[in-house]
């Protein structure tokens, strides 16, 4: 019953034109065929025995590595290769073979099941040539918008390098003027000094009351200021304008931000603003002139010093900003750069999804409800051979009896920057389709696309 | 799977009080009633041992061909039993008693027996004033019936086998009108028994009424008992014994423990949340059968009653040191239910197999699945939708791991309204189906059996209008909450209603099914999220019986139903396999159970093997644990270790909860998949074996997976033994079930037997404990020497592709170089075995240096493709020739090959066909 898969196949192919017949055991490659030379005792591949030829492919396993028997099922570890001429070549486990099921698109597979086949690999062939030559597309155009992606972010990142070392000079000049001024104010401060130490409780005394008064009237003068519509109330968008009141300096003062300022109240009459202007009265730049008149020398010599502080920080602070954007990996040729600040959503049946680039992920129902988060900026972390293809997103809200949320974004090669899918796996653990020139290859050649002849 | 209720329930429906249950990671025990909480085990348990106030009245004997009946009475309230005794064929005691005149008829199981089980004469030996002696015919076997105090005993000679009331236990709570509320009629009924009771002696103690005998309340359940009390209670002596074993469901280990000083075993069908190990408290199924051993003797107690039932176990051995004592071991066994008769089996043995059959005359046996049923499952709550099923079959393939059968948790559905398929999820489940099949693969859908109340729900609608709902105490639906919400709860005790719903799983009329689907019942205990200890009110209406009388039947009728309509849809033909969680006595002619949500520890992969050890032994061989764990996500070495040891269960389906990473055999790096595909492939090699002996379970009873003292009753080593067990009597498995374990202990049984280890054909002599180190890679199997095993060494993708494919013989020989199996091949799905005799059924012996294939069913018929590959005769010596002799008298030489070291034979390709008559002699 099982002697009759013997041996050969016949394998036609093209080549020049011209029909070629070959002959091998079933389910050798052409490579491997001059170790099956028919009337001479076979060597197992891996050296272990040598039998009869006869035994090759007769449905029994004499070779450990499962090599006598490349066409049938006898052997665990077997591989049987079906040329697929038309489509690709291929290997599949030899527990496929005669299993009732159609693998190989050349039907050499199942030989003797029963199963009925059809020979698709033309069909194959041709959709996979179109698909390939679609994607060649896509990645030939996303491959040159990538160089443009690695120009910008060169000419990006000099520009930033420049930025930082001009800015490090200006700092350290900023740095002298500090310390000049640091001098001066001292100097100034020093009739004031001696004072307060003569007078020093008078003095302390007289200048809360100096200084109570002035905050008052600057605190009234600043209320009418900032209510821009005069109508006896300084709202959150009033209040909004005043950019210098940001509390976290990162140059965006946002609504939250201000109604934190605001102790949560949407507007504040007089009365009330005193809270406030406590919370904003260091930071508030007056819409009129700064200068005061009776400012005493000391004083001045103190906010001038002051300012200078002040301005040295904040350039601390945007140079910590550009070198920390230098110092993220935005891949071998900086070509993820532009990703950087950037945000990208997707809006599924039942929700809003964010993905901000080395920043966060977000999701947010569609129909009202509170942002989740889904993970903040973890890593690179595709395969060893191309970590630049999955980035990993951690640490987000928690699950009820679960992990906190997690999120993998896969990115493919395309023209546009886009979001192309979500889905949860599993519970918690988000996967997000990114799809990006920056991870378009250089197209290979289009003449290596199989076009069925490559078996010969 | 099993989606949990519980801290679920609170999730889903009071979302404030999630938080509470966060840190609750272990099973509530508030919600589930101890003993003293139930109020008839409280009454029943505070009667203690003494003189029994029943009195048998001698003078009322009735003796039939098939029975004898004689009245009792209870001396304290003259209220008068009927015991009714029984010889059964095949040595089994039946003893019934219930009330000579109950006010009403008292609850009698139902279509649990397969049929009247066939009765054999008794006759009376001997009588005088005070007993009387029954013949139970055989070896000196008598049944005496004591008068007073009324006892029973079975002896055979001078040994007291078991006896009933010798400890004064029989209670039997009659059934009395409510005071309060008596009718005239009633009053007069009353009057009349009273009369009658006054005939014996002029006193009657009227009974008090104790708290819980008509309404009682746990939690804020109330139940109104409108029947008032009606408990039952008896007591066995088993002298001699000190290991009884059975009554499962229970996370315990095989040998029952004692019980005094701690609750009894409960059997309650119950959707325990989080169960806890080693406790006696209910769970998911009953089966009420205990299992008596030593080493004179098995028997078994079956305690036909479907009520809530607790099992009092008792031993004057246990926990003592055995020092030289002169009492010798009893152990006393009460069984005390809620309502009904006491209608008992006392299955005498006295051979293990001897009550297997047994019990099998009685209940039936293990339904013969499909061949694909045995084979690895894929399951998850949930695979999200169409494109994931798809993945996960793909991975599969890519990862050459095979399986049969994904699985759809209860998302699947349009809204929880099983029958149905989510539309945006699930839109083309016919293509999803097709795709399977294309793979030789097949699906499992969840059908649960709480319906969705919900007009625009064809399901509802028709069991509304065919009014198949159970109904609540004054009538009207019974409503639950439960996965959809408000749900309804069809009466599955109603042979119409069971009718109706298998004729829902024609394709017809289950739209988008097809062949290749089967089903899955969940939450048929019932699970009613709302309701007392997470089930339904006792005083819900089952036509004219209480849900409190037909409880622990209601998950067996749910898979009947759903068994029925499989094998319908097919016109007959199709063997069906449907999986259960809620289950009891007689369920296992049904399909397969699991032991619901256990969790990802240790602890609950060491327990999955009592388990399923007690089931077996209780008749319901098809069984297994979800591997990995439901509950909590386990660690790779967990994963591996379950894996291996969930290859070698009869059910082998791995399953997660939908807050659990996903966890597919591929997801733990290339080396713990190779390890899980490995375990996987030693099933699918496996498999052959694993039928025939699902198919001699079916004919038989016996268990597929055994306790050792099954096979080695007289070897008391083995009798607590519960970290390794027999398939068959031929594999001995102890699966690797410690972290980080180096090492294992295994216990070979059988002196003057031997052992060979499968995976290396090592050999070891029986009746010692081997110390044998381990790697992630171990799986602890040993052969028998002295049996033949049958494999398909060549493992693809499905079982189905695997029909047709040749077997390799592995004979290992024992002491005196012989050695026996068997080979049953046929279709491996439809009934043709039954029906048309259609199956190959082979003996295989080797003795003499020859081999042969002998037909063990002459008047079967079956052509099978399939053919022996090769022939590994382990534990052999160096032939210098081999021949093989086919039927007709042909004869070839083999070419073989001999490993000297381990004495391991290869016969190189016989050829033969499977199913022929063949020798195989070596010189």
């Amino acid at each position: 019953m099982t002697c009759l898969h013997l041996l050969l196949t016949l394998v036609f192919a093209v080549s020049l034109g011209t029909p070629v017949e070959i002959q091998r055991p079933r389910g050798v490659p052409l490579t491997k065929k001059p170790f099956y030379e028919e009337n001479k005792p076979f060597t197992c591949l891996d050296g272990s025995r040598t039998i009869p030829f006869d035994r090759v492919n007769d449905d029994y396993c004499d070779c450990k590595d499962g090599s006598d028997e490349p066409g049938t099922a006898a052997c665990p570890n077997g591989s049987f290769h079906c040329t697929n001429a038309g489509y690709r070549p291929m290997f599949i486990p030899s527990s496929r073979i005669n299993d009732g099921i159609c693998d190989c698109c050349d039907t050499t597979d199942e030989y003797n099941s029963g199963a009925k086949c059809e020979n698709t690999c033309k069909e194959l062939g041709l959709k996979e040539r179109d698909v390939l030559q679609k994607m060649a597309e896509i990645t030939k155009e996303g491959f040159l918008l990538k160089q443009q992606l690695i120009e910008e972010a060169k000419k990006g990142r000099e520009e930033k390098q420049g930025k930082v070392t001009d800015m490090q000079e200006n700092k350290k000049q900023l740095e002298e003027k500090v310390e000049a001024l640091r001098t001066v104010k001292e100097t100034a401060e020093q009739p004031e000094k001696e004072a307060k130490e003569r007078h020093l409780k008078a003095w302390e005394e007289q200048k809360a009351a100096i200084r109570l008064e002035k905050d008052k009237a600057k605190m009234a003068e600043a209320f009418l200021e900032l209510d821009d519509n005069a109508d006896g109330f300084v709202s959150v968008s009033e209040l909004q304008s005043h950019a210098e009141l940001d509390p976290d300096a990162d140059g965006t003062l946002t609504e939250t931000e201000v109604q934190g300022l605001m102790g949560g109240a949407a507007q504040v009459d007089t009365s009330t603003f005193e809270s406030v202007w406590t919370n904003i009265k260091d930071k508030y730049h007056s819409e009129v002139s700064r200068e005061e008149a009776d400012m005493s020398s000391a004083q001045k010599a103190r906010d001038d010093f002051e300012d200078s502080e002040k301005a040295l920080r904040e350039m601390d602070d945007q140079i910590r900003n550009i070198e920390k954007e230098l110092s993220f990996d935005f891949g071998p040729d900086a070509e993820f750069t532009y990703l950087y600040s950037q945000c990208y959503e997707l809006t599924t049946s039942e929700y809003i999804y964010r993905l901000c680039p080395f920043n966060r992920v977000s999701q947010k129902p569609k129909y009202g409800g509170s942002e989740t988060n889904l993970g903040t900026w973890g890593s690179w972390s595709g395969p060893e051979n191309n970590k630049y293809l999955v980035m990993k997103y951690e640490h987000g809200t928690g699950c009820w009896q679960g992990p906190n949320r997690s999120t993998t974004v896969k990115l493919t090669c395309g023209k546009e920057t886009v979001v192309t899918s979500t889905s949860e796996p599993s519970r918690c653990e988000y996967l997000m389709e990114f799809t990006t020139p920056a991870v378009c290859q250089e197209p290979a050649n289009m003449d290596l696309l199989p076009h069925g002849h490559e078996e010969l | 799977s099993a989606p949990p209720c519980g801290c679920f329930i609170l999730q889903r429906w009071v979302p404030l009080i999630v938080l509470l249950c966060v840190s609750a990671r272990a099973v509530d025990r508030s919600n589930f009633k101890t003993c003293e909480q139930s109020a008839f085990c409280k009454r029943q348990r505070e009667l203690k041992p003494g003189r029994s106030p029943y009195r048998a009245l001698l003078d009322t004997l009735e003796l039939s061909d098939s029975r004898i009946t004689l009245q009792l009475i209870n001396d304290n309230n003259k209220v008068r039993l009927l015991l009714e005794l029984y010889r059964l064929q095949g040595n089994m005691t039946r003893v019934k008693i219930n009330e000579l005149k109950p006010l009403k008829p008292r609850y009698e199981v139902p279509d649990v027996l397969i049929s009247d089980p066939i009765t054999e004469t008794l006759s009376v030996v001997s009588q005088d004033e005070n007993s009387l002696v029954l013949s139970l015919g055989g070896k000196d076997q008598r049944l005496i019936v004591s008068a007073q105090p009324f006892r029973l005993d079975i002896v055979e000679g001078p040994q007291v086998l078991v006896s009933l009331n010798s400890r004064g236990l029989l209670a039997f709570e009659h059934l009395r009108a409510r005071k309060d509320t008596k009718s005239e009629l009633e009053q007069a009924t009353e009057q009349e028994n009273v009369e009658q009771r006054t005939d014996e002696d002029g006193q009657i103690k009227e009974e008090e009424d104790k708290p819980g005998m008509w309404e009682e309340t746990f939690k804020s359940h109330t139940d109104s008992k409108p029947n008032g009390p009606s408990s039952i209670s008896l007591d066995f002596s088993l002298p001699g014994v000190e290991h009884v074993y059975g009554i499962p469901e229970h996370a315990d280990t095989l040998k029952l423990k004692n019980t005094d000083g701690s609750d009894p075993y409960r059997l309650y069908n119950l959707d325990v949340f989080q169960y806890e190990l080693h406790n006696p408290m209910a769970l998911y199924g009953a089966v009420p059968v205990l299992i008596s051993h030593s080493t004179d003797r098995t028997m078994g107690i079956f305690w036909l009653n479907a009520a809530e039932t607790w099992v009092d176990i008792s031993s004057n051995t246990a926990g003592k040191v055995r020092v030289i004592s002169s009492e010798a071991p009893q152990t006393d066994v009460r069984w005390i239910s809620e309502s009904g008769i006491i209608d008992v089996f006392i299955m005498l043995g006295p051979k293990p197999a001897d009550v297997f059959t047994q019990y099998a005359s009685l209940t039936g046996t293990q339904s013969f699945p499909p061949l694909t049923a045995l084979a690895y499952h894929q399951c998850r709550w949930n695979y999200n939708d169409q494109e994931d099923v798809k993945s996960v079959d793909q991975g599969f393939d890519e990862h050459d791991i095979p399986y049969d059968f994904i699985w759809l948790d209860i998302e699947h559905a349009d809204g929880k309204r099983y029958f149905t398929w989510d539309p945006s999820k699930f839109p083309q489940p016919k293509e999803m189906l097709q795709g399977l099949m294309d793979k030789r693969r097949k699906l499992v859908a969840i059908v649960d059996p709480h319906i969705r109340v919900d007009n625009g729900y064809k399901i509802h609608n028709e069991i509304l209008s065919k009014n198949f709902y159970v109904k609540n105490k004054d009538g009207g639906d019974y409503e639950g909450w439960c996965w959809p919400g408000n749900s309804g709860y069809p009466d599955f005790t109603n042979p119409e209603m069971r009718a109706w719903w298998a004729s829902k799983f024609a394709y017809e009329q289950y739209e988008g099914s097809m062949e290749n689907q089967y089903v899955w019942n969940d939450m048929n205990e019932p699970s009613v999220f709302n309701g007392p200890e997470v089930t339904m009110h006792k005083d819900a209406l089952h036509g004219g019986w209480e849900h409190r009388d037909v409880h622990n039947l209601y998950g067996l009728y749910v898979q009947k139903a759903t068994a029925d309509g499989l094998v319908e849809r097919s016109g007959g033909v199709e063997r069906p396999f449907v999986l259960t969680r809620a289950f009891f006595a007689g369920s296992q002619r049904y399909g397969a159970v699991w032991t619901g949500d256990n969790a990802a520890e240790w602890g609950h992969l060491k327990i999955s093997i009592p388990m399923c050890l007690s089931l077996g032994l209780a008749g319901i061989s098809f069984c297994g644990a979800d591997v990995g764990g439901f509950f909590k996500h386990p660690s790779a070495e967990l994963l591996v270790r379950w894996y291996q040891a969930g290859a070698y269960q009869p059910f082998f389906r791995a399953h997660a909860h939908i807050d659990t990473p996903r966890r597919e055999p591929w997801l733990f790096g290339p080396e713990n998949t190779a390890l899980i595909r490995e375990a996987i492939r030693q099933r699918y090699a496996l498999l052959p074996y694993w039928y025939q002996l699902f198919y001699n379970a079916h004919r038989t009873g016996y268990p597929v997976v055994r306790p050792l003292w099954v096979e080695y009753p007289n070897d008391v080593a083995t009798f607590s033994i519960e970290d390794e067990y027999l398939i068959g009597k031929d594999l001995l498995v102890h699966p690797v079930t410690d972290e980080g374990a180096t090492a294992v202990t295994a216990y070979l049984p059988g002196k003057g037997e031997v052992w060979y280890d499968v995976h290396t054909f090592q050999k070891h002599d029986g009746e010692q404990s081997l110390y044998i180190p381990v790697t992630m890679s171990s799986i602890p199997v040993f052969q028998r020497g002295g049996s033949i095993i049958c494999r398909k060494d060549r493992v693809r993708r499905s079982s189905s592709c695997m029909e047709n494919d040749p077997y390799t013989l592995y004979a290992a020989l024992n002491s005196q170089g012989s050695a026996e199996g068997e080979l049953y091949i046929d279709d491996f799905h439809t009934f043709n075995f039954e029906k048309a005799k259609q199956f190959v059924h082979r003996h295989l012996s080797f003795s003499a240096n020859t081999l042969s294939s002998r037909n063990l069913a002459p008047d079967s018929q079956f052509s099978t493709a399939s053919w022996i590959e090769k022939i590994v005769i382990i534990g052999g010596s160096q032939p210098s020739s081999a021949t093989l002799k086919n039927a007709d008298d042909t004869e070839s030489a083999l070419e073989f090959e001999f490993d000297s070291t381990l004495a391991v034979l290869t016969l190189r390709k016989p050829g033969v066909n499977a199913a022929a008559d063949w020798t195989v002699i070596l010189r």
